[in-house]
């Protein structure tokens, strides 16, 4: 396998890996739990690495995935005092953990491997330098086994509780009432998130993973109504952020991380704007669309009124009509034109007259 | 007192506190409206859609003029406010997921850009990775007169707009009904957050400004329920915390600005949460447990005073039989009631004196306080 297929191949488990308990965050309205988690597991690998004094050492994920649960308690003990909201509670934790960490690492780390940069952005690059073999045969790149097995375990974890986190997720009352324990389900969730970050923290960096985790969820949820397409649909928006955004990185040589976040954005902006029923274009079709069956409908509805009363005369007049409806001369010559060629209107000279499917179609918005 | 005499007379640590008092009187004076709104995270999303305006400025100019990379962080950040309105107003993505991508693209964006300048041929980019954590001693005489300038321009329409900042923070609604344009009133705050926000981003760096805006507010909501005085304490803390972590931080090597600063602050906002008046979490517990005293000590004497009536003739109780009734530690208790003079006490037996069944009676008439 070339270094290439590697990088993608690890960007893609990262991204799926990253997906899959994302859309749990965003439909329970705490995406920003996983950049609170993202930037504070630095405190637990670099406190497990003042002990070890080694980078490849297993302590090292286990004491993120510790302070990954430590920041979520502490968050929600401090929101619990009710001395903060929420949102002050988790703005509050993060930036203090994260700070004690770059303060250790540049007093006491910064000879090695860990520098503040790549806190930032991770080392995706130099990814397949780092082998793993079995038996003395090269299997690969270690941090794609280490990625493939968080991905396993966060398939596993969703697809084991997939009831259970679907009816906490969506009326957490409930999933109380019948005895789901959403307490337990939510702190499992964040261990998921804890253990997913710690594997892609160190590949593509602490932002990276926000971007991974929220944007392709995000996007799906304006693509479907359905959980398990959620999942599905961003999974693929994360491998095909992860894809685009590696080859603008080689074609620009810019930071490989930076790119695939960016894709990630660009991805949910087109989702954003082309979504069937749920995008900005397709809102707005619509918006125009009902605005013309709303004014065909009300000059019917006004034709059928002055239907044969002596008012007729000057109430259903093509050059008069605009004052009766109050609507501007040319809008209502538009609408006019709308509703002849929809045949609910008829020019007799200068008067206006229903057909019948006019006077039916009066009749049927009258009576809704 | 050499540090006193160094802030003084020092020019480059003179320079540093000064722009970290700007910095701190500016998002602890915004930040206070920013909490009170809910929006605390907003200045995690704004400083990171900072990084990319940055880099941008610095393409275009090619120079590390601080006012126009300043004009750049603000434009970015008021775009991703922009963009972060637009998706919650008219999609069904809440606001925290909002601002999840909004941080983490554009932060991306800015990177891609930064490595990017990297591979300029210009020699002078060096320093924008500072914007990153912030780096007190990059800044210069020059770099304060603007922040300074930005400031008192900021604080001065803080001032103005005084009325419509705080309606916009307590009753929108309401502030809408009698006719204040509070669509006009929440661009114009957002505006001054994100000015305070960028003015920060040299000495704090991106990734750690939006503590800035969350901590010092925070932490002065402890201590008062006025509004004047929180923005006034909540300056206080951030001017503290500044010149405290950026002084600490140029003095010694090797340590980061914008990480010192927010410890600072940190140790600030856990000691207000601890110990403000009333609010504090240690008066609060102190307060609980005498409550709770006070209420054992009233069941204990009601029930002393029943098993007491059911005698004809006053005579000592087994303290083992009350510890059955009672699930609390009977023993202090008693204690604190004999010392009271309400009950005689031996090393098995109890009795009410006639003070306690006094007491006892007034606690069954009027409640126990």
């Amino acid at each position: 396998m070339s270094a290439q297929i590697e990088i993608i191949i690890i960007a893609c488990l990262v991204a799926v890996a990253c997906a899959i308990p994302g859309v749990l965050l965003v439909l329970r309205k705490m995406s920003l739990m996983s950049d609170a988690i993202s930037h504070s597991i630095l405190l637990g690998i670099i406190i497990a690495f003042l002990f070890v004094k080694n980078l490849g050492s297993p302590l090292l994920i286990i004491g993120a995935a510790i302070m990954g649960v430590i920041t979520v308690s502490l968050t929600e003990l401090l929101r619990n005092t009710n001395k903060v909201k929420e949102d002050a509670a988790i703005g509050l934790v993060f930036p203090a953990l994260f700070s004690i960490a770059i303060i250790l690492i540049t007093k006491f780390a910064s000879g090695v491997h860990i520098d503040t940069d790549a806190v930032l952005l991770g080392e995706i690059a130099f990814a397949p330098f780092d082998r793993l073999s079995v038996f003395g045969m090269d299997i690969g790149p270690q941090s794609m086994w280490i990625m493939a097995a968080i991905l396993i375990i966060n398939v596993a974890f969703v697809l084991l509780f997939y009831k259970e986190l679907k009816l906490s997720t969506f009326d957490a009352g409930l999933a109380a009432t019948l005895g789901f324990m959403p307490a337990l389900l939510h702190y499992g969730l964040m261990s998921i998130i804890s253990i997913t970050a710690v594997g892609a923290f160190d590949i593509v960096g602490s932002v990276l993973v926000v971007a991974f985790v929220i944007a392709p969820p995000a996007a799906a949820y304006l693509l479907t109504e359905r959980l398990d397409w959620m999942l599905i649909i961003s999974s693929i928006l994360g491998m095909v952020s992860a894809i685009s955004g590696y080859f603008f990185a080689l074609a620009f040589d810019v930071s490989i991380a930076g790119s695939m976040a960016s894709m990630t954005g660009v991805l949910f902006v087109l989702t954003l704007i082309f979504a069937p029923q749920k995008g900005l274009l397709s809102k707005a079709a619509l918006y125009w669309q009902q605005k013309w069956v709303f004014a065909t409908h009300m000059l019917a509805v006004h034709l059928l009124d002055h239907e044969g009363r002596e008012e007729e005369n000057i109430e259903n007049r093509v050059s008069t009509l605009h004052r009766h409806l109050n609507w501007e001369e040319g809008f209502s010559r538009k609408v006019i034109r709308k509703a002849v060629s929809q045949e609910l209107v008829l020019h007799e000279g200068e008067m206006l007259r229903l057909t019948s499917l006019g006077r039916e179609t009066a009749k049927r918005v009258m009576s809704e | 007192m050499t540090i006193l005499y160094e802030l003084l007379f020092d020019y480059t640590l003179r320079t540093v506190a000064l722009g970290a008092a700007v910095l701190g009187i500016l998002s602890g004076a915004l930040g206070s409206f920013a909490v009170l709104r809910k929006q605390s995270l907003l200045g995690d999303a704004i400083s990171h859609a900072a990084l990319p305006g940055v880099a941008i400025a610095f393409i275009i100019t090619l120079t590390k003029n601080p006012l126009a990379l300043l004009l750049g962080a603000a434009i970015t950040g008021w775009i991703g406010t922009l963009f972060m309105m637009l998706v919650t107003k008219t999609t069904r993505i809440k606001e925290d997921a909002a601002m999840g991508i909004v941080l983490s693209v554009f932060f991306g964006f800015g990177i891609v850009l930064l490595t990017y300048i990297q591979k300029l041929p210009t020699a002078s980019q060096s320093g924008l990775s500072t914007f990153l954590f912030g780096n007190a001693s990059t800044i210069i005489q020059s770099d304060v007169i603007i922040m300074a300038v930005i400031g008192i321009i900021s604080l001065f329409l803080l001032f103005l707009l005084w009325k419509e900042f705080k309606i916009l923070s307590f009753d929108p609604d309401y502030g809408q009904t009698i006719g204040f344009p509070m669509r006009a009133i929440e661009i114009c705050l957002t505006t001054l957050i994100v000015i305070a926000i960028v003015v920060g981003l040299q000495t704090v760096g991106v990734v750690l400004m939006s503590a800035m805006i969350i901590a010092p507010a925070s932490a002065a909501r402890q201590w008062t329920d006025k509004l004047g005085m929180m923005v006034l304490i909540a300056s206080l803390f951030g001017v503290l915390s500044g010149v405290t972590g950026a002084v600490t931080s140029s003095l010694v090597p090797n340590l980061p600005t914008g990480p010192t600063i927010v410890l600072a602050i940190s140790v600030i906002v856990g000691i207000s949460l601890a110990l403000a008046p009333h609010r504090g979490i240690v008066w609060e517990w102190i307060r609980a447990k005498s409550h709770r005293r006070k209420i054992n000590i009233a069941r204990t004497l009601m029930i002393m005073h029943r098993l007491t009536e059911s005698h004809t003739v006053p005579r000592p109780h087994e303290i083992a039989a009350l510890q059955e009734l009672l699930p609390t530690n009977i023993h202090k208790t008693l204690r604190i009631c004999n010392r009271m003079g309400w009950v005689l006490l031996d090393r098995t037996r109890w009795m009410l004196t006639s003070q306690g069944i006094k007491e006892a009676i007034r606690i069954e008439r009027e409640g126990f306080s």
